[in-house]
């Protein structure tokens, strides 16, 4: 019982790196809510990498062709890093999203090539992505939520489960999808922007007001930021939990969806290892991995960073190789940044 | 066992100062070789704190460590170690997935060039246990695999392996069944016969009549007595010495409460399999009630249970007419019943989230239209309630960490507050709370039991229970010995049932 004195919680708990009330203090819900500074450093990164671009590549990286791509290519990856930032910021993790991207993909690209009717509308093809994104999550969810697994084990299962599914309905093959008005939905660029960026841009918006705006996303701040705490005020930790891994499968579901629109190709493979880009993106941005603090602008940087890193090193000829071991180095650089960051806002309140 | 030789350690004035708490108030303890001398007081007292500091663990801002009169400074636990004071953790720190001679010889391998000498340290630690009275144990065995007695022998093999003049031995009683505790206590002995000091903290007062020579108290961060004899100590002094308390109580006086008020809580037969049983009582409308108790009786369980939090095993908990879903916290929320935890920074507040989340944490979605949050209209019901609670400092988006304990315990009020509570259980609500904050605490427990809540408090301080309280419930090992009107009871009459009620 001694172990419970008052003070020593006050000392166990500085052992633990964050940001406090500073931050929070200087913004009160501007867009930048909560790390003005942090993003500002990511702004900057960004740009440096983007100068660096124009310098070695010119006209090549610095046109509007170039940069559309830079943004069709992050917008698989920007959805379902928004939906990983709410499962992070909430305390947990999700390993399984890039297999649930190759599940939704080709369950949905089956339902198209093989059983589904003309006369069916292609919006259930896109449903029956989302569906099994929803349920992929749900599965996630209850696992750790009700079944106490921890949420590494859960979603670790359900990376390698739910790629063998998606081989065994694709059975190793890549189907082709030629739903013309599909098709056509995705090649559509509404005033001048491809509607990947659209999609990548609303979910970011909606991702942005649901963590910010809603009781939904104060919630998820609330449980991983103090589980015991949450509940003994009354909030419903383990169904909350559950949803979020859910939110985070429907990410990977309208992921699925996309790759579909962007490669008109249902593969087992689609999605393989996005999980741990999500994850890099997530991080990198400033949401802290051990919960209770998430950014959506971060997460929407992070991805922009890593995307447009790898297009400046595409453009420069440079190998796949050279882009992760950079990739690798912005991890740990970010990181340590932030803690920095973090230590001296704590000296400072 | 007690000798005159000059003392093998001594601790002089220590202080130690956390960020907003003063966990240790001028600490003095003197400890002779080939002792066992009891460290007691309540939660809170400043013990964990104090072996910590003693191990290493912590640096005091003031005051000095001797060992054989020799100032000393600890600057880490690996030091302490050097010096040979050895500290077993509540939670024995010991590795489950290696051996019991890996364990032992931990971060001071026998080794030669690198590669482990294990035919040696296989030797040495069958001395070691040998020493124990456990000779029998395999020292390839895995820690994992050992009870909960098992792994303290090894916790303790290793202290005797850095050759420790000093261990300290944080409840070691608190997993043990019985015939473990005997076998412990002779291990005790067989130590401080070979001259090893050992400082034992216990809540159990028996044992520390069987066991301990010496007795030090600890009171809010200082020592209130200290090498107390424990043959001619009789234990009611004991316990005043810790619960009692000489400054004035600044309890505000209350109404008699209205004999046609509304019963609110009802508590029936209520059960926790191993921490309490059958306890039922009723709370009405403005009354309060206290738990009076020891440590460990039960009484943060029965408000835990009562709340949902634990899941009783037996018994039911009505608010009004509504009868609670057990083992649900929501539902008991939502009936209106709101728990001011014991351990505030570890299961009431989001420290890193502003001072106005923590507040509307119940209550934010009753603000939001449609899940959307009005973060206008919660600042403003939270910087309300900072000023009637004088919360200080008042900026209701500074982070929850970092305020006072007071300030913090007045930020859990507020939130039930807020959520306009029938029924306010308090655990240790004036835990780590200075005397100025202490009294406005006091203060708001009244009004809002004049404003019609059913309260129920427990503390440790036995005075603060009865001044605050209408009716007080004693707690004794799990078991309700005593139900009545506060003003028909002392703080003798509470120890003497606490006392009956341990002896039973």
């Amino acid at each position: 019982m001694s172990e419970h004195d008052v003070t020593a919680p006050a000392a166990d708990e500085s052992a633990r790196v964050e940001q406090v009330a500073k931050a929070g203090e200087t913004s009160r819900g501007g867009l930048l809510s909560g790390a003005t500074g942090r993003n500002l450093g990511l702004v900057i990164a960004l740009v440096a990498i983007c100068a660096f671009g124009v310098i070695t590549a010119g006209e090549r990286f610095a046109s509007i062709d170039n940069v559309l791509t830079i943004l069709r290519l992050a917008s698989v990856l920007g959805v379902i890093s928004i939906g990983m930032t709410f499962v992070i910021t909430g305390g947990g993790i999700d390993l399984s999203v890039g297999s649930v991207i190759g599940l939704a993909s080709v369950w949905a690209s089956t339902l198209a090539t093989q059983t589904m009717a003309e006369d069916l509308h292609w919006t259930i093809m896109v449903l029956c992505a989302l569906g099994v994104g929803i349920g992929a999550g749900l599965i996630n969810g209850v696992l750790i939520a009700y079944g106490k697994v921890v949420a590494f084990i859960a979603t670790l299962a359900m990376l390698v489960s739910a790629r063998g599914l998606a081989e065994i309905i694709a059975r190793r093959q890549t189907q082709i999808v030629r739903v013309d008005p599909f098709l056509d939905f995705f090649r559509s660029s509404p005033l001048g922007v491809p509607m990947l960026v659209w999609i990548f841009v609303l979910v970011s918006v909606a991702g942005w007001v649901l963590l910010n705006r809603t009781t939904f996303g104060r919630r998820t701040i609330a449980v991983g930021g103090n589980p015991e705490a949450a509940r003994l005020a009354g909030i419903k930790v383990k169904r909350h939990t559950m949803y979020l891994y859910a939110l985070c499968g429907l990410t990977a579901g309208i992921g699925g969806v996309m790759m579909l629109g962007r490669t008109t190709a249902g593969s087992s493979t689609n999605g393989q290892l996005y999980e741990l880009d999500a994850i890099a993106a997530v991080v990198v941005g400033g949401t802290l991995l051990i919960g209770g603090r998430g950014t959506i602008v971060g997460t929407f940087l992070g991805v922009l960073i890593f995307t447009t890193l790898s297009n400046v090193f595409t453009q420069n000829n440079l190998s796949i190789s050279a882009q992760a071991i950079a990739k690798g180095v912005i991890i740990v650089v970010a990181v340590l940044l932030q803690q920095r960051i973090a230590e001296r806002s704590r000296a400072g309140t | 066992m007690v000798n005159e030789d000059p003392p093998l350690l001594q601790m002089r004035g220590i202080v130690k100062q956390f960020p907003g708490a003063r966990a240790l108030d001028g600490v003095d303890l003197e400890i002779r070789a080939g002792e066992v001398h009891c460290l007691l007081g309540q939660n809170g007292a400043g013990k964990s704190t104090l072996i910590k500091v003693l191990a290493g663990a912590h640096q005091p801002t003031e005051g000095e460590i001797l060992l054989d009169g020799q100032p000393v400074t600890i600057t880490h636990p690996v030091a302490g170690l050097k010096l040979g004071i050895a500290t077993m953790y509540q939670e024995l720190d010991v590795v489950d997935g290696l051996s019991v001679a890996e364990n032992i010889y931990l971060g001071h391998e026998l080794a030669t060039g690198g590669f482990s000498q294990r035919r040696a340290a296989t030797a040495s630690t069958r001395a070691l246990l040998k020493r124990l009275g456990h000779g029998d144990m395999s020292p390839h065995r895995e820690v994992g695999r050992l009870s909960a007695a098992g792994k303290q022998i090894v916790s303790m093999a290793r202290a005797l392996s850095h050759d420790a003049r000093v261990i300290v031995m944080d409840e070691p009683s608190a997993v043990l069944d019985a015939e473990e505790v005997t076998n412990l206590f002779r291990v005790v002995r067989e130590l401080t016969a070979s001259g090893v000091a050992v400082v034992y903290i216990s809540h159990r007062l028996d044992e520390i009549r069987q066991i301990g020579d010496r007795i030090t108290v600890l009171k809010d961060g200082r020592t209130v007595a200290t090498g107390l004899p424990v043959a001619d100590t009789p234990t009611a002094e004991l316990i005043k010495l810790m619960t009692g308390r000489n400054v004035e109580y600044a309890i505000p006086p209350r109404d008699t409460i209205a004999p046609d008020a509304p019963t609110v809580l009802t508590v029936d037969g209520l059960a926790l399999r191993g921490a309490f049983s059958d306890v039922s009582f009723e709370v009405r409308a403005g009354e309060v009630v206290g738990l009076a108790g020891l440590v460990g009786s039960g009484r943060t369980e029965i408000l835990e249970t009562v709340f949902g939090a634990r899941k009783a095993t037996a018994g039911t908990v009505q608010v009004g007419d509504r009868r609670l879903r057990a083992g649900s916290v929501s539902d008991a929320v939502t009936a209106g019943i709101g728990l001011c935890p014991e351990e505030r920074k570890s299961q009431g507040l989001i420290l890193d989230e502003p001072v106005y989340r923590n507040i509307t944490l119940s209550t934010f979605a009753r603000n939001a239209t449609a899940s959307f949050l009005d973060e206008g209209a919660e600042r403003k019901v939270a910087r309300e309630q900072i000023h009637a609670l004088d919360v200080r400092p008042s900026d209701p988006d500074r982070s929850a960490r970092t305020l006072s304990g007071g300030n913090q315990q007045k930020v859990l009020l507020a939130r039930w507050l807020v959520h306009g509570c029938r029924v306010l259980l308090l655990d240790e609500p004036t835990r780590g709370v200075d005397v100025g904050a202490r009294a406005e605490i006091y203060g708001l427990i009244a009004d809002l039991a004049a404003q019609g809540a059913a309260v129920v408090v427990v503390s440790s301080d036995i005075p603060e229970v009865i001044g605050l309280s209408d009716r007080v419930l004693v707690v004794s090992e799990g078991r309700v010995v005593h139900d009545g009107p506060a003003s028909g009871i002392d703080e003798h009459r509470v120890l003497d049932l606490v006392m009956e009620g341990s002896a039973a």
